[in-house]
């Protein structure tokens, strides 16, 4: 069921029943006005949300019993106990209709006219009611001298009487319905009745109401607060008992310190909501601006579970819709640049949300045409953000992160949905303040990713302790990245550049920042002489804030302990340096360090080109927009040729008087078996060499060697592999750190040796350019490839890319599922058969059977082909068998059956 | 009417014209500040030092459980640190805006109740900085006792 339709039945099971007691207490004091308000008003309630909600008859007897309300409410209709037992008519019948989209989904077919004539009958005041109805005693007088003889005739009296109402007198009317109400008689009224029908209702609770209860925030927040409080306790309890040795408190305290961080996990539970709350309204919101903007965006929401506290929910809430807003607005192009881009028509934005260690980590994905760099930079010239001269020291990423400074706004004319200057400043500042952090990446024309980085909850944060100029500061965890300790011995020392401190950090360098400087702690002293002693056994805090990395040196560190942050004092917000204090396990008081103030304080600190930054970005969501790791060799002739780093185990150096021959293959002992070689062509003269290098590619205990001549240098690119070439054992040619590269193709290698790998393998040539073309194109083919090995996946991902196919991968059945889970939609599944936990047969079954997936065609994929194993793949619902590496029959299997979908969609 | 019953008139009469004050010692002056005010009276504590905070604010402390900013008096009313190494630190706590604070004094004296007849106003010629933050000043037999105005003695300390 909709989320929204269970928070409201929910709401509604709860109204109800507050109503229910309400009613009971205006029977008793008919003319109680506020009472009458209140009950209006939930009426009301329930009314104005089934309206939203598309429930018509629901809608329409909480409408006609709130206009019989609302003359209450004005007074100019006494209440009495008949109207009452109207009222609970109306409200059975509105339980009756909850419970039964609780159960089925849906509303009743019951037509509630009947009832809604009554209720229009007093309504309108045509039961002689209304203004000048007799005063409530005399009436309430005569109801119970009625009632006492009130005979059960109601029961039998027609349906049909129920529509005479209006010349009935009042009186009579009274009688009927109180008799109503008091006979016991009344829940088994025919339930055909207009007003009956509600004992499913009333029999049984409702399921709903029973499973959630309804606490005031405040109630949490203050257990929350107490439950912190209790945790620094017992960190004081803890340390105590560290410098105790064996004492007879350290078992009832290690029981103390479990109960505690399981109380503390309970509370902070009752403090997370799934993060999908927060993105309810954003289909709709798209869905608004893409009519608006003419555009075709696809809004893709994965892990929408992932929970995360309420306070922190909310204040993200804001940044997060600004953010897919300017997705949505900015970045997704309309449909004619789209097929100008060679893109699908429909835009696609990604939210995707997950826990990395402590974290949420939520990314804002789109495939639109990526920030402009020349305009940023010429609006940060135009606005005075930087002049020309800094602009032309910076790279292409730096100058996108001027979209998060102040004033800046790259929309070139105002539309009614963004760009009005309040723009990712706001976010990052609002992101910032929870201690979180915004990365950007950006590849114009292919799209822009946005990482959000926020802590679970605000209230317990882990921090480092650290201590500078003889004083312990605490650094909240989050942003901290590694420790360095620069020792006499380490081989690295901090150098300096007229006194500022920089240290080189595995190729690159680090700014630092001098903890006790930047607090004043120290004199600033600038003779450099006793530098290397100023910097000697000191610690570098690697911390990460921004997009960019810096080191702050200090002197010691100590533990890492779990802090509740407590603002500080007034007179102190002044310092931007501090984002609080707290008080530590021995307890005392320390103050907090707020990364993005030391930041900023020590002026803005820039990483150029930070390596860091590139192996925190986030992999991109798409598959072509991944990085992958590449190795450069030279192997015959001069152009360079690479392969997948991850392909390759090992690279070594063999002597080339080593090698032997077995048959007419050459092969070297290595790690205790013969592996076997092959030289990558004729090229590389193995004759007068002493030494080579050597590839090694290994799977499942087999290895095997590619000799080549030398190794250039292992890059990471964005791989887009051009094909065209069409000799042996090269797949393709990408450009590659500026030069056309020679992408080979690893497979006619392990096809030379005829290794058990590649059984079945019939000897066609390698049909790229024809084939591969057919699959190119603006609509890209989704492949879903699943197999556990990471050798064949990435063997085959390359190949599939080559040959024009969008390729996602996934090491196990499980992760694949979940994909499906998650709604995403593929033309063609490829599937590995020996797989732990879930194997390929399992797969298949669990796809065929009514998963959205069980149309998409499914290749079964498999080094172990027996008969009996080809049939129960068929039988299960595997389109086809393919041997691995068998890669023509694959090629042209997954181009088949996206054929035959075609022709099925004509 | 008995004597007694005399006597707590009387009694009650001089109250009403008359307000209570924690007297404290800071060099040779004397302060005083509303016992209405006061919530704590420590003896020396260990201060956490806060870089970067205004020179009046010696640094923060633990309070059963709770953070209280230290404020070093003397330097709030431009005096020299105390050299007399043998007088002991005492601090009082007051609150203000909701926040702790634990003003740093020499010693701390008697609670004081001072008739208002003996109320004066700041003399005009007072020193600017404690004019600021005095709000009057009581006769006293022997010497002067000056109303700290907590308020405007926290107030104007910022970062």
């Amino acid at each position: 069921m909709d989320d929204l339709v269970v928070d409201f039945l929910t709401e509604t099971n709860e109204s109800l029943e507050e109503l229910d007691n309400d009613l009971v207490h205006l029977e008793q004091n008919p003319n109680d006005k506020d009472l009458l308000s209140k009950i209006f008003r939930l009426m009301h309630t329930i009314k104005g949300t089934c309206g939203f909600l598309d429930l018509p008859k629901l809608a329409k007897v909480a409408h006609h019993a709130e206009n019989v309300l609302g003359r209450f409410r004005d007074g100019d209709l006494q209440v009495t106990p008949a109207y009452v037992t109207l009222i609970f008519e109306s409200l059975d019948a509105i339980k009756y209709i909850v419970s039964q989209i609780e159960q089925t989904g849906k509303e009743p077919d019951r037509d509630y006219a009947e009832l809604i004539e009554k209720l229009d009958i007093v309504y309108e005041g045509r039961d002689g009611g209304g203004s000048d109805a007799a005063p409530a005693a005399p009436v309430d007088a005569a109801v119970e001298d009625i009632f006492a003889e009130a005979p059960a005739e109601e029961a039998a009296s027609e349906p049909t009487e129920d529509m005479i109402f209006e010349p009935v007198p009042a009186a009579s009317m009274m009688e009927r319905n109180y008799g109503n109400t008091a006979a016991p008689s009344r829940k088994n009224r025919d339930p055909t009745r207009c007003s009956g029908g509600s004992d499913g209702a009333e029999h049984k609770e409702s399921a709903l109401a029973a499973q959630t209860l309804r606490v005031n925030v405040d109630v949490l927040e203050n257990l929350m607060t107490m439950v912190s409080e209790l945790v620094l306790t017992r960190n004081q309890l803890l340390l105590i008992s560290r410098t105790l040795q064996q004492s007879d408190y350290s078992a009832p305290l290690q029981r103390l310190n479990q109960v505690v961080s399981e109380l503390q996990d309970g509370v902070m539970k009752t403090r997370m909501q799934p993060i999908g709350n927060a993105w309810s309204k954003l289909p709709r919101i798209i869905r608004d601006l893409a009519m608006e903007l003419g555009k075709k965006i696809d809004l893709e929401m994965r892990g929408q579970d992932t929970e995360l506290d309420r306070q922190v929910l909310e204040l993200i809430k804001d940044p997060l819709t600004h953010m897919v807003r300017n997705s949505a607005d900015h970045g997704v192009e309309d449909i004619e640049s789209r097929k100008k881009a060679g893109k699908p028509e429909t835009g696609k934005i990604l939210l995707n949300a997950f826990h990395e260690g402590g974290h949420i980590i939520i990314q804002i994905s789109d495939d639109g045409k990526g920030l402009a760099v020349d305009r940023i930079r010429r609006k940060a010239i135009e606005n005075g953000l930087a002049t020309e001269d800094e602009l032309n020291g910076m790279s292409p990423s730096q100058i996108q992160q001027f979209i998060f400074r102040a004033g800046f706004s790259t929309a070139e004319k105002v539309t009614s949905v963004s760009g009005r200057g309040v723009g990712m400043d706001v976010v990052r500042t609002n992101i910032e303040k929870i201690g979180g952090s915004i990365e950007l990446k950006s590849v114009e024309g292919e799209g822009s990713t946005f990482t959000i980085k926020i802590p679970l909850t605000l209230a317990i944060v882990s921090a480092l302790i650290v201590e500078s100029g003889g004083e312990r500061f605490a650094i909240p965890q989050l942003s901290v990245q590694e420790l360095v300790l620069v020792s006499a011995a380490s081989s690295t020392k901090i150098e300096s550049i007229k006194g500022t401190p920089v240290y080189r950090l595995r190729d690159r360098l680090l700014p630092l920042l001098n903890l006790s400087n930047t607090l004043k702690l120290e004199d600033e002293r600038d003779d450099e002489a006793d530098m290397q002693d100023r910097y000697l056994n000191k610690y570098l805090v690697v911390t990460h804030v921004g997009g960019h990395s810096f080191g702050i040196i200090v002197d010691k560190v100590f533990d890492t302990e779990e802090i509740v942050v407590k603002p500080v004092a007034q007179m102190l917000r002044g310092i931007e340096l501090f984002s609080g204090n707290t008080i530590l396990g021995d307890g005392s008081v320390i103050m907090i360090l707020d990364p993005n103030g030391l930041a900023r304080a020590s002026g803005e600190l820039d990483v150029s080109e930070s390596k860091a930054s590139t192996d925190q970005e986030a992999t991109g969501l798409f598959g072509n927009d991944e990085k992958t790791s590449l190795l450069l060799f030279r192997a015959g002739d001069s152009t360079p040729k690479t392969v997948p780093l991850s392909l390759v185990a090992r690279l070594e150096n063999f002597k080339m008087s080593n090698i032997e021959h077995s048959g007419d293959k050459m092969v070297i002992q290595y790690r205790g078996a013969l592996m076997p070689l092959v030289p990558f062509n004729h090229g590389v003269h193995l004759e007068g060499a002493d030494d080579k290098p050597v590839l090694v590619f290994s799977d499942k205990g087999q290895s095997m060697g590619i000799i080549v001549d030398e190794i250039v240098d292992i890059t990471e690119e964005f791989v887009d592999v051009q094909t065209g070439v069409s000799q042996p054992g090269i797949m393709g040619s990408a450009i590659i750190a500026g030069k056309a590269t020679d992408v080979i193709d690893i497979g006619h290698f392990l096809n030379s040796l005829g290794s058990q790998w590649f059984k079945d393998h019939d000897d066609t040539p390698f049909t790229s350019a024809g084939e591969a073309a057919a699959g190119r194109g603006h609509n890209r083919r989704h492949v879903l490839l699943v197999d556990d090995s990471p050798f064949f996946r990435n063997m085959i991902v390359p190949l599939l890319r080559v040959a024009g196919y969008d390729v996602t991968s996934t090491d196990n059945a499980g992760d694949a599922l979940k994909l499906c889970e998650n709604g995403a939609q593929f033309d063609v599944i490829v599937s590995d058969i020996e797989m732990p936990e879930m194997d390929g047969f399992e797969f298949a079954r669990k796809i065929k059977t009514g998963s959205n997936w069980q149309d998409t065609p499914l290749v079964a994929l498999t080094s172990h082909a027996t008969p009996q194993d080809i049939e129960r793949g068929l039988e299960v619902g595997f389109y086809k068998y393919i041997a691995k590496f068998d890669k023509d029959t694959l090629l042209t299997t997954i181009r088949r059956p996206w054929q035959n979908k075609a022709i099925r969609l004509i | 009417m008995t004597q007694w019953h005399e006597d707590m008139e009387a009694a009650d009469e001089y109250r009403k014209r008359s307000s209570d004050f924690l007297t404290i010692q800071i060099g040779d002056q004397m302060f005083g500040i509303p016992v209405l005010q006061v919530q704590d009276v420590l003896g020396k504590q260990k201060v956490t030092k806060i870089p970067l905070a205004p020179p009046e604010v010696a640094g923060s402390l633990n309070l059963r459980g709770r953070i209280v900013t230290a404020i070093n008096v003397r330097k709030r009313l431009g005096l020299p640190e105390n050299d007399n190494k043998s007088s002991q630190e005492m601090s009082v706590v007051v609150e203000h805006e909701s926040e702790l604070y634990s003003l740093i004094i020499d010693k701390v004296g008697d609670v004081l109740s001072l008739s208002d007849d003996t109320f004066e106003k700041n003399p005009s010629t007072l020193d600017p900085l404690w004019r600021e933050v005095s709000s009057g000043i009581y006769r006293l037999k022997d010497k002067l006792l000056i109303v700290m105005d907590v308020p405007k003695f926290l107030g104007s300390v910022n970062a």
